[in-house]
Parts: C-alpha cells; structure tokens; sequence
C-alpha cells in the first residue's frame, strides 16, 4: 500500500515536471509595432555615406485609382482569403518591427559564425576565405571586431535607406492601402504614415544586399526571410505590391554605397600575415617589452591584428592615434606586477556570484560578441519607446558606428603596445572564462560596453544610471575572471566614453532630435 | 593511558557491533536488483575518480590541447532504508571537483545534486533454483546549491530537477545473475547567467529547453554471500538535443549520448558483516557530446538497524 502511495506520488511529479518545457524568448511576444511619432520629415536628417536622400531615384508610383492600383488591392484581398496559422505566426513576428528583426536575425548569425578554427594537423591554423565562404573553416569568423564591422555597416545603410524611403514617402504620399479600400482587413495598427515605398521593403532589401558581403553563406536563409517580410506586409493589408517592389529595389541600391565602402576600408586586410604578426613581438622586444604571446595551444596567430587600421564611422584614420590612450606600466615594473597579481587575488577563490557576472557578460565563442550583447540590450530598450521603424535604425546606427568605432581605437591600442595577459605574466592565473587571443592592454569588453552606454544614455536618458552600471559591470567582469588587470579596463572604459561621445556629437545634429 | 582505558573503548566496540544488528549489505543503489531488509539502514562514502582526453564534438572524436586531461572527482554519501524488504528508500548527495590538466581555465567544485530513491520489489516468481524479480524504482534529483552550469565541461553538474522511473527485471540461478533495466529521465529546464545562447538558433532567454533522456543497463555476475562481481553495459541516450558544432563549447542541452562497459565488486567483510567495501570501474565505448572517461569508484557501506528487530538471516 505504502508502495502504490508513494509511486502515485512520482506520478504526480511527473505530471507537474511536464506540463510545458516550451522557452520564451523575452522578444517573442513583442506587440505590433505603432510609433508614438510617424517622423514624417527623417527624409531631411543627416545621412551617413548618401550624398542626398535622393541619390537613387524612386519612379512616382501608379496613382491609387488607376487599374494597375486596383489590381494590387485584389491581391491582398485574394490574399487575405484564407490566412494560414503559420502566415499569423508571420505576422505576429514581423509587426513587431523591421529593424528589430534584422538586428536580431544579424545577431544569430554572428552567434553561429563566432567561431575560431581548429588548427591544422601541423600546429597552424586555417583562415576563413570570403572567396571559398562554404569551405571549412566557413566564412567569416565573425569574432568581437568583425561582428561590431557587421553590426555597423548593416544598421547605418538601413538608416540611410529608411532616410531615402521617409525623403520619397512624403514626396509622394501615397495612402496606405487600407485607407483606399475600407474592406480591406487591417493586421497591423493604423498608421498616417504614407506606405511608397514600403519601410520593411527597404530595410529587407538593404540587409539582404549587405549580407551577401559579411555573410555569404546565408544568402538563402536571408533571402526566405526577406520574402517572408515582404509577404506579410502584403497580407496584412499594410503594402501593396509596388511599395514592396520599389521598397526593395531602393535598399538594394543603397546597400552598394556601402558595399563599396567596405570593399575599401581595410578591413580585408586586418587578419595581417605571418611576416606582421612577427613584427609585433620584435619591435615589442625591441623596446625592451615582453610581447604579448597566445595562450593556445597550438599557438594561434592574434586576432584580426590590424583591425586598428580600419576606416572608422565617427571620426577619421588620423583621429585613431589621438584617441588611443598612453602606455602600461613597462612589462618588468612594479607597478605592471601589482596589476598582476591584484588580478591573480581575485581568481583564488571565486563566490558564485562573482560567476555569475563573468559569465552574464563574458559573449565569448559562440555568442553574438560584446557588441552584439550591447545591441540586444538597446533592442529591448528600443521596444518600449515605440519608434518609428527610422529612428529606430537611427539610433542603432549611432549605436553601431560607435561600437565599430570602439572596437577599432581598441584594437589599435592592443597591437600598438601588445601588452601580454595576466595569465601570460603570472601562469597560475586560471580564468573563470576562456582568455581571449589577441593583447591585453585595453579591454576590449570595458571599451565596447562604455561606447555603448555613452550613446544610449544619450539616447534615452532616463537609463542613464542603469547603462553605466552595466558598462561598468561588464568591465569588472573582465578583472574578476582573470582575463585583465584592473587598468587594462580602466582604461577602456575611458576610450570608450571618447568614443561614445563622437556618436553622441552627431546625434546632436543629425536632425533627429 | 591504562588498561582500564583499552578495556572501556573495547565494550564500547561490543556494543555498538551489538546495537547494529547484523544485516545483509549489498550494493543497494537505484540501478541494481539488490534490497535492504525491513528496518535495516546502511551508508557511507564513495569516492569516484572519472578522466578523459578525448571527447566527442557531435559525433567526431577529437582530443583539445586547451583542456589536456579532464578529470573530474567526487565523494559522494550514500544512505539506504528497507521500509519494507520489498521497498526501500535511498538517497545520496555528492561533493564534485573538476578540473582540466592544460589550458587556462579556472577549476569547479561544490556540492551537487541530492537524489531520492523508492524501490519497490511487487512480483517475485521462484521456480525451483530460478528466480525472477520485478523492481520499479522512481526517483527525483535536484541541485543543492546554485551551482554554476554554463561552464562544461568543467561544470560540476547540467542543474536540472530530474524525474526517473526505472524498470528492472531480476534473473537469478544460484549464484548467477542478470539483470535488464531502463529509465526514462524528464529533466527540467535549467537556466544559466547569460542571457541569451545559441543552440541551432538565438535564444534571447536564460532558460535552456532540457531534452529528456533515457538510460539503458544490462548487469550479470556472480552474486554470492560475501561476494558480488558483476559486468555492467550501461547506455545513456539524449532525446532530443543538438550536437556541438565545429571547435565550440558545449551546452547543457548538447545531445549527449554514452554508452560504458564496467564492473561492479562488492565484499562484505566476513568477520564484521555491517562493513561493505564496494569498487568499481567504467569505460566509454561510444559516445556523442561527451568525454571519453575512464572511471573508477570505491566506497564503505557501514550497515545496522535502525530498531531492534528479528535478526534476519544472511540471505539472497
């Protein structure tokens, strides 16, 4: 009897533990995007590389009462016959916001992509090769300063797109097509702002053209969930079908201004040769400093090592050096030692908690990279301002450019001085996350996380208080795992408000605000 | 000291060997066909020692000069009540410590998770010097302490609340045994610092999704009076989950997957029946998302009851 008693027991148990093991994203459920300000003049803010809104023309569209029109409208009511679960599921996810989305879709992809390759059977290292994306290892190896690249050629050609699509909009003012035809059902809340051509078009078709150079294995993958947006925006009643077309074909167009300026801003190179990566160490020795070595085993050539050259977005090459901050106690001073070893007390004996901030902050291997922590962060923040699909991509941008921007100065600081890690000085130092592979001196968490918090704190500042402290938890998680001594975060944090405040000066003329 | 002393600590001795009635001690835990005796309660320590270098990533085997050796150790206390002969209640809780020989990253260690087991024997068929039993055996594990998760493989534990229902059956003639058993294992979500992961996709949560697990034994061997040897082929299966990618770390909800052969010993000591000393040994055949250990356990049961009951005999 005791027996039956206690197996119902376990039954019941079981019965409790099952119910459901579904997970839910904290943006899964992100209601339908409807601005608080359509913005209906962001066709006269500060572009980024566009020369004018109207670089790439955008014929005038057939008028609402023509044929060609009417036609269109029959689409979306033959469309609208019978939707399907899986078309609701669309447009549940979709409506929450174009630049969302993409963000989102950009961070799974550098979350996929973020990993390093497995050597060779000789103890060296392959390379990624954008001219064989597919062979192993697969292209890019979208590490903290390729993604930060990524995150910001992606979020400022959306924005100078969306400029160009707001410029047209208002120019030709054309109705949304549930404002022509009362029958039509509306999926998507109501907006004044005028639907030719149609923002998620411009935002799909941007990312789409952009991602064929910073993700070329995921053409496909992009190109279905491009079809999948544009679809929806014509199911729900929201676009017709030449908003989306012209939509498309301006994003497209614009993307290219950007393409080409990445084609051309070093970035191709920053991966070095082995004939760099030697010079490093001797002009390091050279100066009488013990150079920076990986702590890998078989050792890996340093990451990206001239990322420090690349073109930057807020300022220019010449500004990189003005920004870069002094050097680090020499290598065979006290003063380095003590960074050394305050750096070794704090791994002796690590609480849970100490944990739990490493680990909360650390995005390392296959994460979406500190940058892309930041922009999740921004992301959620964005949600409940409700923006307009174009301030939101202005406000990524500004993010992004100085992410990028911080990832760069960073990166420049860390081969210019090649600063070698604690664990390299003090080989008992064992770290509470994997070290990455590239110098110490700055941290690059401390830099990215405080770029950020300066640009989103001018964004909405009512955060302010709450992204400091994050910027600086992120920091001191990078001392408490033993990766960096407390200068090396120090003065990242330092470079990064610099930074920051370069997107925060162009935040303040941009028109925007 | 004096004498007065020697014989005070010997009555002592005496009586506790008195108080602690004489009891059947054989391995007693979740996976095998052995029962306590009504009222009697046994436990004590084992130590486990389990190493690897190589792991499988997915399916593909492969060594990492970052970690070396990766070994794990752990003692564990182990306790053991027959409410009845026929059903008995277990519990154990182990201290774990994990470290790697190469590479750069910091050790683990902390207490683990508690697991209780019921074990019910309902059906026994005896037929001349054959034997059949039937066991059902229910369980729950869950963390003792908030233990770190996302760190594997120098994770102490995966952090999940499991819920295991066993079924067993028990073969015996004479001294010869086998034993057949299979476990379904419904593990709980678990969460971890980060908040957001990728699996085969982003996740912009803390909340893991655990697939379910189910786990296979086969055991056959000697089962004497004083002496238990027996072979072991054990599988644990994932139900679900998803495969490390090229050089990446794992994930609790990697689809791990193992199956080890081993033995396990057992001898009651002869002169002072309340003590067992158990040993035994495990090596990875297969697996997928997991390391390729070698193991090796070695533990004390010290038996008695609990209430001064019938002496039962010293039987199988």
């Amino acid at each position: 009897m005791r027996a039956i008693h206690l197996f119902s027991a376990v039954l019941i148990s079981i019965g409790i533990i099952s119910c459901s093991k579904e997970i839910v994203g904290r943006t899964d459920n992100t209601p339908a995007l409807a601005p608080v300000n359509i913005d209906l003049n962001a066709g006269i803010w500060k572009t980024i590389l566009l020369k004018r809104p109207d670089t790439f023309a955008v014929n005038s569209p057939a008028p609402v009462g023509s044929p060609a029109y009417i036609a269109e409208i029959n689409e979306i009511k033959g469309l609208q016959q019978n939707i399907s679960s899986q078309q609701k599921t669309n447009i549940q996810y979709w409506s929450a916001g174009s630049v969302l989305r993409w963000n989102e879709i950009m961070r799974e992809l550098v979350a996929k992509y973020n990993l390093p390759p497995y050597q060779n059977d000789d103890g060296t290292y392959p390379f990624p090769s954008a001219a064989n994306p597919f062979a192993y290892p697969q292209f890019p190896f979208s590490n903290p300063p390729y993604a930060a690249r990524a995150y910001a050629y992606i979020s400022a050609a959306q924005y100078d797109a969306l400029v160009a699509t707001w410029y047209y909009k208002k120019m030709y003012n054309r109705p949304a097509p549930y404002s022509v035809d009362s029958t039509l059902k509306i999926l998507v809340p109501k907006t004044s702002l005028p639907s030719y051509p149609s923002e998620d078009a411009v935002v799909a078709g941007v990312t789409a053209e952009m991602m064929k150079l910073l993700f070329p294995t995921e053409i496909a993958f992009i190109q279905q969930k491009l079809e999948e947006e544009e679809k929806y925006r014509i199911l729900s009643g929201a676009n017709v079908r030449s908003d989306i077309t012209a939509g498309e074909a301006l994003g497209r167009q614009v993307a290219s201004v950007f393409v080409a300026r990445a084609r051309a801003d070093h970035a191709g190179a920053a991966i070095g040769t082995p004939q760099v990566w030697s010079n490093f160490v001797s002009t390091t020795s050279a100066r009488g400093e013990v150079p920076w070595i990986s702590l890998e085993e078989p050792k890996r050539p340093p990451m990206l090592p001239l990322f420090g050259n690349v073109l930057p977005f807020l300022f220019d090459s010449s500004t990189i050096a003005a920004l870069r901050p002094g050097p680090p106690p020499s290598t065979s001073s006290d003063d380095f030692h003590k960074e050394n070893e305050a750096t070794y007390a704090q791994i002796k004996n690590p609480t849970r908690d100490q944990n739990r901030i490493v680990q909360y902050w650390a995005d390392g291997i296959g994460t979406y990279t500190p940058p892309g922590h930041w922009n999740a962060i921004a992301a959620e923040d964005f949600i409940k301002q409700n923006y307009s699909e174009v301030r939101w991509a202005r406000n990524m941008a500004l993010l992004n450019m100085s992410l990028m921007d911080a990832g760069i100065v960073c990166w420049n600081t860390k081969y210019y001085y090649f600063n070698p890690r604690p664990t390299q000085m003090i080989s008992q130092i064992k770290t509470l996350t994997g070290i990455p592979n590239f110098p110490s001196y700055i941290s690059g968490h401390s830099t990215f996380s405080e770029s950020a918090a300066t640009i989103l704190s001018h964004i909405i500042p009512a955060r302010t208080a709450a992204y400091e402290a994050m910027s600086h938890e992120a920091a001191l998680s990078r001392f408490i795992s033993g990766i960096h001594t407390k200068l090396d975060c120090d003065k990242g944090l330092e470079v990064g408000k610099n930074v920051g405040n370069y997107a925060v000066q162009r935040a303040l003329i941009d028109g925007a605000e | 000291m004096n004498k007065y002393f020697y014989k005070g600590t010997n009555r002592i001795i005496v009586l506790i060997i008195l108080l602690f009635m004489f009891c059947n001690l054989k391995a007693q835990t979740d996976m095998d066909a052995i029962m306590m005796n009504k009222n009697q309660f046994c436990n004590g320590p084992m130590y486990n020692h389990a190493s690897w270098d190589n792991y499988w990533e997915g399916k593909l085997k492969r060594d990492n000069q970052n970690l070396g050796t990766v070994t794990t150790q752990s003692i564990m206390y182990n306790v053991n009540y027959g409410i009845t002969g026929k059903l008995n209640i277990m519990a154990n809780a182990p201290y774990v410590w994990i470290k790697a020989s190469a590479g750069t990253l910091h050790e683990s260690r902390g207490v683990q998770d508690i697991s209780v087991f019921v074990k019910w024997k309902p059906v026994t068929w005896v037929k001349g010097k054959n034997k059949i039993a039937v066991f059902l055996i229910g369980g729950i594990s869950t963390p003792l302490t908030n233990y770190q998760i996302d760190y594997l493989p120098l994770t102490i534990g995966l952090g999940s609340t499991n819920l295991i229902s066993r079924a067993m059956v028990d073969f015996r003639h004479n001294r010869f045994t086998v034993t057949a058993s299979a476990a379904y294992i419904l593990r709980s979500n678990v969460k971890i610092d980060r908040s957001a992961y990728f699996d085969t996709e982003l996740h912009l949560t803390n909340e893991v999704k655990m697939p379910d697990a189910a786990q296979y034994q086969l055991r056959t061997g000697y089962r004497g009076k004083y002496l238990l040897a027996e072979a072991l082929l054990t599988n644990w299966t994932t139900l679900g989950g998803f495969d490390i990618t090229r050089n990446n770390s794992p994930l609790p909800s990697n689809r791990m997957n193992l199956t080890t052969v081993g033995t396990a010993l057992k001898y009651t000591i002869k002169q002072f029946p309340h003590l067992s000393i158990l040993g035994g040994a495990n090596y990875a055949i297969t697996g997928r998302n997991v390391g390729q250990a070698t193991a090796f356990n070695a533990g004390l049961f010290y038996a008695f009851y609990f209430k001064s009951n019938t002496v039962k005999n010293f039987k199988n």
